[in-house]
């Protein structure tokens, strides 16, 4: 007997057909991402990477293009990422263990959790208007470092709040009930069982808001980032430039050197991006083989 | 042999339902007593209040009294932190921690203030020993708990467990995830530790609880049924329920 007879061998052949089709629409979709990535590098780097010379890294910007650098742009950039980072950190994970460990689940930890869900949607100006009340006039922070890392610090804070929340919620009630079963208090749970867990999750996190934030100018434009700074930030309270806010003055110049210029700059952001993206993925996966 | 563990009229409430029904037992110390009745019992919920895991559950209320060592625990005279050192706890999946072998064992000590590395290293290589790891173990400690295998894991789960020097250990269904070799192993490890442990075992394997406990007590929809030695029990219930339990025609 043949087990095979009632094959129905057209129908078949429609399906592998259906499934090709798909096949080939699908590697079309990433195409178009990788493409267009691979465009906007190849377009950038043609125009800019003729100016990328120690220059650009070890002068101020000035009126000529020529010998024209960046260095308080990227010294500006990162202070603030300096400042950033670990106040962010604190406040963050602070909120994220505070909802996910320790808060009641009711009515009012679900206002609070739609509410940072909802902030971390928020366009960046909404930021710059907030920043500019309450740092610039309400605090008299002025234009300055702080009052701009502070803004920033409010932009990254809803987004690493989710993602350490996130991190935090994947570690199994397994190891918190293993925990508290030998007599440790919440802390000690949190400290020694659940934190090592999710730590690189939460890392990961902080990471790559920080590299969204380094490349926001909006919120910074809005509290009155200088454009044009000849010297380093001496302060907290003194006033500074980072790379984009940098990049969007020579862009907005009519001479092509200093779109040159702009391209660089672009690079060099787009190197930064990259190395903290970079350290991201390497943390996710060093960890990962421990869990 | 004398009690230890005293449950009086014990009702507890998950919301409006009610879990556990007036239950009342005296567990014996140093013997083995074993939990048995259909899924939904009640079983794990009465082994979690001797520990008072279920304190963590919201909703959950409780009626009633249970005093170990004759002092009510659900009482302000007791805290929880050093109940759960005094009462440990087994669970039904491996659970170890993403550390070393030794880091797992010594989490507890570490808890509760132990931080001189001798003497730690003292408590890590007897509650080994006591649980039968040892020799399996001794030469990579620094290795990760999840290398080891679904037995040795349990088994470094009750090391960690006795690490904190308790009175009392109580294992849910710590067996239902392993094979009968390892099942096998951990029920020799019971009888052993039996002689300086209460300790107390829910089990769904029959035959589990007439080869290892002393006693046995059967639930049925959050009362106690029956209870007594475990050989008179499986010999000669004196509930039909029982009966119909044990030779298999519900549950
Ligand atoms: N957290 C909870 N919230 C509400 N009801 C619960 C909760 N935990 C258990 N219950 C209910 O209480 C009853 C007893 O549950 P329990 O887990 O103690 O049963 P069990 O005897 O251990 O069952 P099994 O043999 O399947 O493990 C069940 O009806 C269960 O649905
Ligand atoms: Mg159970």
């Amino acid at each position: 007997m043949n087990i095979f007879q009632d094959a129905n061998r057209k129908q078949i052949a429609n399906r592998r057909k259906t499934d090709w089709y798909l096949h080939i629409l699908f590697v079309i979709a990433t195409s178009i991402g990788v493409l267009a990535l691979c465009a906007l590098i190849v377009d950038i780097l043609v125009d800019g990477i003729a100016r990328l010379q120690p220059d650009l890294f070890t002068n101020f910007p000035s009126r000529k293009a020529d010998g024209s650098g960046m260095k308080s742009a990227l010294v500006g950039t990162i202070y603030m990422l300096l400042i950033m980072a670990p106040i962010s950190f604190i406040f963050g994970v602070g909120a994220a263990i505070y909802l996910e460990e320790y808060a009641k689940k009711g009515r009012i930890t679900r206002i609070i959790q739609l509410n940072i869900s909802t902030l971390a949607g928020v366009p960046s100006i909404v930021y710059g208007i907030l920043g500019l009340t309450l740092f610039v006039r309400l605090l008299s922070l002025d234009r300055s470092l702080i009052a701009g890392a502070l803004t920033m610090t409010l932009l990254v804070l809803p987004i690493i709040i989710v993602s350490a929340q996130e991190a935090i919620r994947a570690v199994p009630k397994s190891r918190r009930d293993a925990s508290f079963a030998l007599g440790a208090t919440k802390w000690q749970t949190v400290y020694r069982s659940v934190m090592p867990s999710a730590l690189p999750g939460v890392l990961t996190g902080v990471i790559l808001a920080m590299s969204r934030a380094i490349g926001e100018t909006a919120p910074l434009v809005m509290i009155g980032a200088l454009t044009y700074v000849a010297f380093l930030p001496d302060g907290l309270k003194d006033s500074f430039t980072v790379i984009p806010i940098q990049v969007y003055n020579w862009l907005s110049k009519p001479q092509l050197e200093f779109k040159e210029l702009a391209a660089s700059g672009i690079i060099v952001l787009l190197a930064l991006l990259l190395l903290m993206n970079f350290s991201a993925i390497l943390l996710r996966n060093k960890y990962q083989k421990n869990v | 042999m004398e009690a230890l563990i005293n449950i009086n009229k014990l009702n507890l409430f998950y919301g409006a339902f009610h879990a556990l029904k007036d239950v009342s037992l005296t567990i014996p110390e140093k013997a083995i007593t074993a939990f048995i009745g259909p899924s939904g019992c009640g079983k794990s919920t009465l082994l979690r209040t001797l520990n008072r895991m279920n304190d963590m559950i919201p909703g959950t209320r409780i009626e009633g009294g249970i005093a170990i060592g004759g002092t009510e625990i659900y009482s302000n005279e007791v805290d929880v932190e050093t109940l759960r050192k005094k009462v440990g706890m087994v669970f039904q999946q491996p659970n170890p921690f993403p550390k070393s072998i030794y880091d797992n064992v010594a989490y507890g000590p570490r808890l509760h203030g132990i931080t001189s590395k001798r003497e730690l290293d003292e408590i890590v290589e007897t509650s080994l020993k006591s649980a039968v790891l040892w020799e399996e173990v001794k030469d990579h400690l620094k290795r990760s708990a999840f290398g080891l295998s679904g037995g040795q894991q349990q088994r470094l789960c009750i090391a960690r467990a006795l690490a904190v020097n308790p009175n009392i250990l109580l294992m849910d269904e710590a067996t239902s995830a392993l094979d009968p070799i390892s099942t096998l192993k951990i029920e020799e490890l019971a009888q052993e530790l039996k002689d300086k442990y209460t300790i107390v075992m829910v089990t769904h394997n029959m035959h589990q609880a007439a080869r290892v406990s002393n006693q046995t007590v059967f639930f049925l929809n959050g009362e106690v049924i029956e209870y007594s030695d475990t050989e008179k029990l499986f010999s000669n219930p004196t509930d039909q329920r029982t009966e119909d339990y044990i030779s298999g025609r519900f549950g």
